[in-house]
Formats: C-alpha cells, structure tokens, sequence
C-alpha cells in the first residue's frame, strides 16, 4: 500500500511476527510496518476483524501491538530500534 | 530525592508550543516542553529539522519554512526540550505524569500550558474501520516524517483545506490521486460567499487556497464535488468506495482511502484537567473556555493553539507568546504594562489570521452524515466496536449523557477513550433527546490519557510532596 | 416556588438511598429521591464491585450473610433489571498470604469469627491456593477464602436499582440539592430547585451525609476519603476470583471483558466541596508494583485509566444505620468506609423495616448513630 520515495541512509532492522523488516532510523514501528507491506496490524477486541493505522499522531488506538513483550504499544508513537521484536496483537496471518 | 520543578511547563512543541517556549525563556521563565513526538514541530511541521537538513522542504511547500525556523528558535533558547515524553496526566496542581526515554517521573511546574493542537474529526462512515482506510493527516505524517508515500491509487474523500493540500502534495510526489471526492454541499458555497469580503481581507492565505484548487484541476485529478452517502467496502481491507453525485450512485475500485473532514482540538488533557469545556456552533466542535491570554478556568491551567480551537499554525504561535506573556506577569517577571506592550503585535497578527476562518468555518463545516451517522451498522466506537443502533438503544434505556451511555454499551471505554467516539455519541444522543449538544455535554475522561505500562508506573519517578492526605478524619 | 408533598423524602442517589427508597416503595409509600449530581454518580457507581463476605467487621457479618442471600437471588430483588447488574457469584474471594506473619494473621481470624459461630471464611493451603489462583506467584504460601463471594458492574448496578425503584413508583430528582431542612409538623426540605415536604426524611448522603446531619444540629463523623482505581486493557483470562493482600494493600479482580480492575486503599486526591476525586500517580506506583508481585503475569498489563471516588469513613469502620439523635422521623444510613457495595441488597430493606414496623429483622445496634457521642461522654 506504501513504497518509500528513496532509500534511507541509516537503517535498523526490526522483527515482526519473527520475520525481518528493514527500517529507517528514527522512523515509527507503525511506518516501518506499514511500508513494509502489513495491512493488518491487530484484530478488534470485540469481533477480531482486522485493524490498521487510522491516524498516524497517536488518537485512534488501532496500531496497537505487542513490543519487546509489552502489548498495546502504540506503533504509531513507538519508534524503531535495532532488534526490536514486534507482535501483531491476536495472530494474523503474514503479509 | 527531590522532585523535578519549573516555572512553566507546555505540552507540544507544534507552533503554539514552540513559539511559547521561546518568550517564556527569553523572559526569564524557567521553562520545560514536553513532547511525545522525536523532534519539534508539531503536526504542521513534523519533522522539519530533518526535512531541512536534508533539502527537502520544498516538496511539502514553502510555507512549512517557518516551521524550521521556530525549531531552530526553539532549540537556540534556553527552554528544555524534552521530546520522546508523552503527557499523560496534568493535574490542577500542576502536578505532570509523562513517560519519557528513561520512564515514567512527575514534574511540577507552577504553570501549565497545553499546547496539544489539534487531531482530525472521526469520520464515522460504513466501512471506516477496514484497514487501508486511514487519515487524510495520517498519510501527510507519514509522507513528512518517513517520505513515505501510496503506491496504490488513492481516493480522498470530505472536506477542508487540507485535502487539497495533501492531494497536491502526494501528487507532487508521484502518486496517483484516483478521485478527490468532496462532500462539501454546493449550498454551502453560496452562503460561505456571504463572508467573502472580510475573509478577502486576508489576501495571501485566501489566494492560496484558491491556488491549490486550482492546480489540482490543472493536474487533472479527478474532482467530484457535493458528493454524499460514502460508504467504503471490501472484507478484510478497503477495496472499493461508493457514493452519491449528480443524483445517482457511483463505485470506485480503491485501495487506500484517505478521509478528512477537517480538524478539531485535541483536548483530552483540558477534559481530565476539569478545565471548562464549551460547545463551538461555529466550529461544531467542543473546546476548552479560554480567555484573550489561553487561561481557562483551572487557575495554573493555559492552553493555546489549535487545541483552544481551530485557528491554524500561524495564529498558534501568536497564541502561544500571549500565553507566555502572561505566565511571565502572573509569575511576576513582568508588569502589567509590558505583558500589554508586548501582547499588541501579537494580538494585531492574531486579527489578520482570524478574518479568513469564517468564510473557512462556513465553507468546509462537515457534511451532516459524518456528524450524525444515520445507517443503523456503522460502528461509532471503532475500540468496542458500539454501532449507530445499539447507541441509539442505550439513549432510550437511560443513558442521555454520555457517561451513562458509555457505561452501557462500552462506548468510549476502550484505550482510545472517546477521543474517536465522543463527537459522535454526543451528537446522536443531541438527535434523538431533542437537546442541543451544549445540553447534552462530553465524556469525562479520566487520566492516564495515554495508556501507560503497569511496570512503567512501578518506576515512577517523583516523590509525593505537598499533596492533600486524601482522607480526613474529622 | 412549588411544593411536593409525599410520604417519604431520601437524601441521596446512591445505592443505599435507591435501595431504602425501592424498600419503602415496596411498603406502599411513594418515596422521592433527592441527588444533587446523578444517580451512582459517587462511591456507588464509581466503586470495585467486589461483592465481599470476606473480613467484614464482626458486627458487619449478619448483614453480610443477608445480604449475599440476596445478591445470589437478584431477580427476587430487581425483577427484570436484575442481569444487568453483570453480578456472578460463587467466584469466591480470597486474602492472599506472601508470609508466615500474613499466614498467622489469617488464622488469627478465622479462629476469631469461628468462635462467634460463623464459618464462611476458609483458611487454605498452599495447593488449594494454587488451584484457586493458578497465576498467583510463588512465594505465596496460601489463603483465607469466602467461597460464595462474587463482582458485579458497579454503575450498572446502580442504573438497575434505578430503574427498579421507578418501576415500583419511586421518583428521582436529579441535579438538585438539598440545602436546608425545617421540620414543624412535617419536614419542609429546601432544595437548589424547589421545596418539598413529607412524613419521613432518611439521609443516605455518602461522604456528604453529615452535611445534612448538620442541618438538624446533629453531630456526627466528617471522615471521608478518595478510593483509588485503576484499569488495564483487556488481558487473557487468567483470575476468576476477586483478590484481596494481607501483609500489603490490594484488591483486584478480572471482570468478564478481560480487563483488570486494581485497587484496595490508594488514596487519590479529595475535595468535598468541588466534589472531584482526582487519582495521584505518586500513590498508585506501589499498588503497580505490588500487583506485579503477586501475579506475575501482571508485569505485561497496560493500565489505561483511573478513576477515585468519595466515600464516607467513619473511626471505628462501619456505617450509621439508624435514627437521628435530634430530629423526629428522620434516620440516617451512610459511612460505608468502603465496603458498602455489597451491603446494598440488605440495609434498604432493614431501614424500611425499622422505619414502616418499628424493628428490624437483624441486629443493627452496633451501627446507631449515638454510638460516637456515648463514646465522647465515655471519656469524659
Ligand atoms: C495530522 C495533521 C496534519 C496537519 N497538517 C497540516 C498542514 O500540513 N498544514 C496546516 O496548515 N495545518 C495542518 N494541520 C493543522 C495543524 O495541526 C495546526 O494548524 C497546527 O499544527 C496547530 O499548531 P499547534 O501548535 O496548536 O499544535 P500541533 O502542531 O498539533 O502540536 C501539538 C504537539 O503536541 C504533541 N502532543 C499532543 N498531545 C501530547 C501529549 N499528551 N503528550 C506529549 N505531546 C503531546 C503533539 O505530538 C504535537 O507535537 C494538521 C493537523 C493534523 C492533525
Ligand atoms: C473507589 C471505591 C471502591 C470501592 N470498592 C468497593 C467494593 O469493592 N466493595 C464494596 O462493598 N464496597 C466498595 N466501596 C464502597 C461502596 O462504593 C460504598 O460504600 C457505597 O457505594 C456507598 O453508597 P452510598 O449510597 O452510601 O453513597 P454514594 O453512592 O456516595 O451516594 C450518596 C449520594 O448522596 C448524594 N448527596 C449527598 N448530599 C446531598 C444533598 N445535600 N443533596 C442531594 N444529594 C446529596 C451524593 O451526590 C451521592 O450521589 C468502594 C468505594 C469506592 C469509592
Ligand atoms: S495509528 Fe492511530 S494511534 Fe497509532
């Protein structure tokens, strides 16, 4: 759904459902997913459908997922370090 | 341990914070900021140091230069920045929770002023909730911070300047725009023009709007206006969007749909603060009560910028060293007369900012379904999944503000806690009691306003001091 | 100004006033409510709705028992609005012991309330814990449990006790406060709204009830204090009973949603006058880390809100439930000093007993209202 209009000089490589994602420096987990091609990032609390960023800026709740083992980190407000373990929160399938 | 204190703290480094901080310190104010973001800016000018560093302002526009140069003001001055530190508590006692690189620690500050902008107005349609539905101001943020940008055709439906706006941008990026779909009704246009005259008095900024329409029918993206009846579909993503023009229904394959109908203030922290909220008819928005200086009814409580009600990012700044200003004399570093003195330019700036909202309030007011949904299925609260039907339920069963009728439907009850619900609740419950929506009132938010970590909290730093035993025995 | 007549005027829309209201409607008269805010707008519907047998004072316990009677035949009580009180019982609710002292503590009261002949409260083992508490941590060497003891939503309780009182011809007026009370042949109760007369005047005023004892020149306990409560997002199911610390201050429990609610004796902020409850972050640190503690999986739960609630608290911990020692026809039932949710199915019910027959079914002597100026004059 997103592609990067160019390369970013620095990069950190992130772990999400255990799969590699590159990463910019400094860039949110949410960006990070995102561009790399995960359109669901968690299923609803109530009928387990599929969710996605909304927002961007932290208000909607909807990129909540499971980081370094802590759940309900706000993906859009988190941002990238080498390493980091990412889980979509009630296991969706891989991109 | 001692506790960490200062003269004034703000939460948000956009152009209302960082404008603040600037006068605040050159005044002698001891003074902190206090934002969740990695850098300064703002929404408006997210990521600007970079963007300027890297030569590429130019992609998003020359205005956001200015945004550079409030950040360069803003570290040159001898205000601590704190980015990475998200708020989630302001206590009338000014009293601060945050969470920042190392943890969760109290601050005091003797002032506080929010300074928290604005978030985009919840667009509650058939199908908002499907990923690759975003933001209109979700996609600009990714694009500003990540220069990260659709690859797929886009569709942009609603409202407001901003749509234009971030439709030019993407396209100057080389994506394709599939359709600008714009709710605004054509009725609407003729009364917006009964405020031309003074909103010409703005001069540049009315030109520039008229600009942006004008270059997107240049670009030749496909504009369809007075459209109504939005409804978005596909099963486990956004593929496709209908719509009603010209009096019949149309169909478009899309995979990202950007919604926009506009801005309105963010202002969870004023809500659980207590701070005096009142119902904007102009705006169709709730906002904290300020006076000429931000203050609000919470004596050590200030707020500016967008999140005191939409004025834009210029206005902001202007709104922000008023703020300052007054800190500066109710802390006593300065009299009277010169807060007044030095409040005059900023308060003539102010007046030319103010002249084109009008015509802008009247023009991009959201279009009537978006603010009261009427398709029984649509889901009002996206965390607890509450829809048009079971709320409407709940209205008759009791709960006729908003806090009842949480309580039971869970509407509001999740993490998001009402902020993308609240306008929506309120305003079916205004429709079917009859009562106006100043009647019918908000949510009550409680603290923390941002989710925070049970073992976060079990670090927390900062002593108990000076507090209120709470309990008496007498 | 206008003038209501009736028989019976409550002070107070919380669940005791409600309940008393419900009870003597239940009699034949029409009560009316007074609230000043809304109906379960403080302790009553802000509260943990534990509903707890465990540890109650002594004197607490007859009622205690009635009361879960009651709880476990809600329908009896509330007709069709009894579901939505979201109450299940027989969850049981359990005191945690982390030490050999917290363990000789618990023994110590079990043996107590023995010997005065109850025996619903059970000491258990370390392996009985566990299958109680499989996610309890390990260091914990076991337990006292009341088995019958349950939760339920307080809010929606509150809303259900509402609807039923208005069912049985009761009526509720919101948003008005009672300022000033005159009695002659009758009481005249002077509101914030209009004036309204009656036989009977019952003050079920919560942490504001001796506000209203002062107008008629009555003395009584000013205490009160904010409870604290804090919230985590939905987690898996992992605790079915409500859990209480022994050695340290907890309570908490996992409500049908997933989430977790956590509190037992953080104060927040109160301010009687404003009427606002404000959580203190400073304070809720230590329960953070003492739920992290005792159940491990608790090191991975967000806390996404806290609330506090006023509540009145009286010296020696039980409520006033009983006649004004100054006025005629006039009683008070307040000072729950935290634990007066549970109560709610039961000290309605013996008010109006007291009040329309003269006698109560249950013991209520240890809570009359006299009880703290005999102890001044004691002194004296
Ligand atoms: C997504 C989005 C994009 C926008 N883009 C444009 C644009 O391109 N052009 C334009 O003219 N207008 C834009 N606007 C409107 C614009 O927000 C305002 O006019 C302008 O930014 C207002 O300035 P401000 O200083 O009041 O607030 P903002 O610029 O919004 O700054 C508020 C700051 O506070 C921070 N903050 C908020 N809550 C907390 C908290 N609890 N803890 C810590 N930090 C917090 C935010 O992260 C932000 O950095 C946009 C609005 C949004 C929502
Ligand atoms: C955070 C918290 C957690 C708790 N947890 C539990 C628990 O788990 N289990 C348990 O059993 N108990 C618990 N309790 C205690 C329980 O909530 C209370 O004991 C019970 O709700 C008291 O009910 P009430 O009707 O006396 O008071 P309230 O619910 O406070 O009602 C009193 C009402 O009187 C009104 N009023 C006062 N003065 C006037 C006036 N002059 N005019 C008009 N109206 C007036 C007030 O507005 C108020 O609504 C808790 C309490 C708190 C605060
Ligand atoms: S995308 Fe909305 S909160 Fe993160």
């Amino acid at each position: 759904m997103f592609r990067r209009s160019h390369t970013p000089s620095a990069g950190v490589v992130i772990y999400v459902d255990g799969k590699p994602v590159h990463a910019a420096a400094e860039e949110s987990v949410a960006a990070a997913m995102l561009v790399a091609g995960f359109t669901s990032f968690r299923a609803s609390a109530v009928s387990a459908a599929p969710r996605a960023p909304h927002c961007m800026i932290g208000n909607c709740f909807e990129c909540l997922v499971e980081i370094n083992g802590q759940p309900d980190r706000q993906a859009c407000l988190t941002i990238v370090s080498d390493g980091m373990h990412v889980r979509r929160q009630a296991e969706e399938p891989g991109p | 341990m001692s506790n960490e204190h200062h003269d004034l703290a703000i939460v948000g480094a956009g152009p209302a914070g960082m404008a603040a901080a600037v006068t605040a310190a050159e005044l002698g104010l001891d003074t902190v900021v206090l934002d969740e973001q990695q850098a300064p800016g703002g929404q408006i000018y997210r990521n600007i140091e970079a963007l300027e560093r890297g030569g590429h302002i130019e992609k998003l526009g020359d205005d956001y230069r200015r945004g550079a140069e409030l950040a360069g003001a803003l570290r040159a001055s001898t205000a601590t920045y704190c980015p990475g530190s998200v708020v989630w508590q302001t206590s009338p006692d000014g009293r601060i929770g945050l969470t920042g690189p190392d943890g969760a620690r109290m601050v005091h500050a003797r002032r506080i002023l929010l300074a928290t902008g604005a978030m985009e107005r919840p667009v509650p349609i058939p199908g908002w909730t499907l990923p690759g539905v975003m933001g209109v101001g979700a996609a600009q943020t990714l694009f500003k911070a990540s220069d990260i940008v659709p690859n797929v055709p886009v569709v942009i439906a609603g409202s407001g300047p901003l749509i234009y706006l971030v439709a030019l941008q993407l396209a100057r990026a080389g994506c394709t725009i599939a359709a600008l779909l714009v709710t605004t009704p054509a009725s609407r246009i003729a009364s917006a023009l009964k405020e031309l005259p003074r909103a010409l008095l703005a001069g540049r900024n009315l030109l520039k709007g008229v600009g942006w329409v004008q270059e997107v029918r240049r670009l030749g993206i496909p504009l369809a206006n007075g459209v109504s009846g939005l409804r978005i579909d596909g099963k486990d993503r956004a593929e496709g969007i209908s719509y009603e023009a010209d009096g019949s229904r149309h169909r478009l394959a899309a995979g990202l749909v950007l919604l926009h109908e506009g801005v309105i203030p963010d202002n969870q922290l004023s809500l659980s603060t207590r701070c005096q909220q009142i119902w904007d008819a102009a705006q169709l928005c709730w906002r904290p009560a300020t006076d000429e200086w931000g203050a609000t009814s919470e004596e050590r409580i200030a707020i500016a910028g967008d999140g005191a009600g939409i004025l834009g990012a210029l206005a902001a700044e202007n709104l922000g060293r008023l703020a300052a200003l007054d800190t500066a004399f109710r802390l006593d570093c300065i009299d009277q007369a010169e807060r007044d003195r030095r409040a005059r330019p900023e308060r003539a700036a102010l007046a030319r900012h103010k002249r084109i909202r009008p015509l802008l309030d009247r023009l991009f007011q959201p279009a009537a379904e978006s603010l009261l949904p009427t398709d029984p299925d649509t889901i009002i609260c996206r965390c607890e999944e509450v829809t048009v039907a079971q709320m409407r339920e709940a209205v008759h069963l009791g709960g006729e503000d908003p806090n009842r009728a949480k309580i039971f439907t869970r509407c509001g009850m999740g993490p998001c806690q009402g902020r993308m619900c609240g306008p929506t609740v309120a305003s079916l419950i205004a429709h079917e009691t009859g009562r106006t929506m100043a009647a019918v009132g908000t949510y009550r938010i409680r603290v923390p306003v941002r989710p925070i970590p049970l073992m976060t909290l079990a670090g927390l730093i900062g002593e108990e001091e000076g507090l209120p035993p709470g309990e008496s025995t007498l | 100004m206008s003038i209501t007549d009736t028989d019976a005027i409550v002070i107070g829309g919380g669940l005791h006033g409600t309940s008393t209201a419900m009870h003597l409607a239940l009699k034949g008269m029409r009560p009316i409510v007074i609230e000043k805010n809304s109906v379960g707008r403080h302790a009553s519907g802000v509260n943990a709705g534990g509903v707890r047998q465990l540890l109650r004072d002594p004197a607490e316990i007859p009622l205690s028992m009635a009361a879960m009677d009651r709880w476990l035949d809600l329908e009896s009580l509330l007709g069709r609005y009894a579901a939505m009180c979201e109450f299940v019982g027989h969850i049981g609710q359990v005191a945690v012991a982390e030490t050999e002292a917290d363990m000789r503590k618990l023994e110590a009261r079990a043996a107590e309330i023995r010997a005065l002949g109850w025996n619903h409260e059970e000491l258990v083992d370390r392996q009985e814990l566990r299958r109680l508490l499989p996610a309890v941590a390990d260091h914990c060497i076991g337990g006292l449990v009341s088995r019958r003891d349950g939760q339920a939503t307080p809010y929606l309780t509150s809303q259900a006790f509402r609807l039923r009182a208005i069912e049985l011809g009761v009526r509720f007026v919101e948003g008005v406060r009672v300022t000033g009370l005159e009695h002659g042949t009758r009481w005249r109760v002077l509101t914030t709204d209009s004036i309204f007369t009656s036989e009977i005047l019952i003050n079920c005023g919560g942490a504001w009830a001796w506000q209203t004892a002062s107008l008629v020149g009555e003395t009584l306990p000013r205490g009160y204090f904010a409870a604290t409560m804090m919230v985590t997002g939905r987690m898996p199911s992992f605790v079915d009973p409500v859990v209480i610390g022994t050695g340290r201050q907890l309570s908490f429990k996992q409500t049908s949603t997933g989430t977790v609610v956590i509190g037992g004796g953080i104060l927040g902020i109160a301010d009687l006058t404003k009427e606002t409850a404000d959580p203190v972050a400073e304070r809720m640190r230590v329960s953070a880390e003492t739920c992290s503690i005792l159940f491990p999986i608790m090191r991975r739960a967000t806390i996404v809100r806290a609330w506090a609630g006023l509540e009145a608290r009286m010296p020696d911990q039980i409520p006033v439930i009983g006649p004004s020692q100054t006025a005629p026809n006039m009683w008070h039932a307040f000072g729950f000093s935290g634990h007066g949710f549970q109560l709610s199915t039961i000290v309605g019910s013996l008010l109006a007993d007291l009040i329309v027959d003269g006698r109560s079914p249950l013991p209520l002597d240890a809570f009359r209202p006299s009880r703290f100026s005999e102890a001044i004059s004691g002194v004296g």
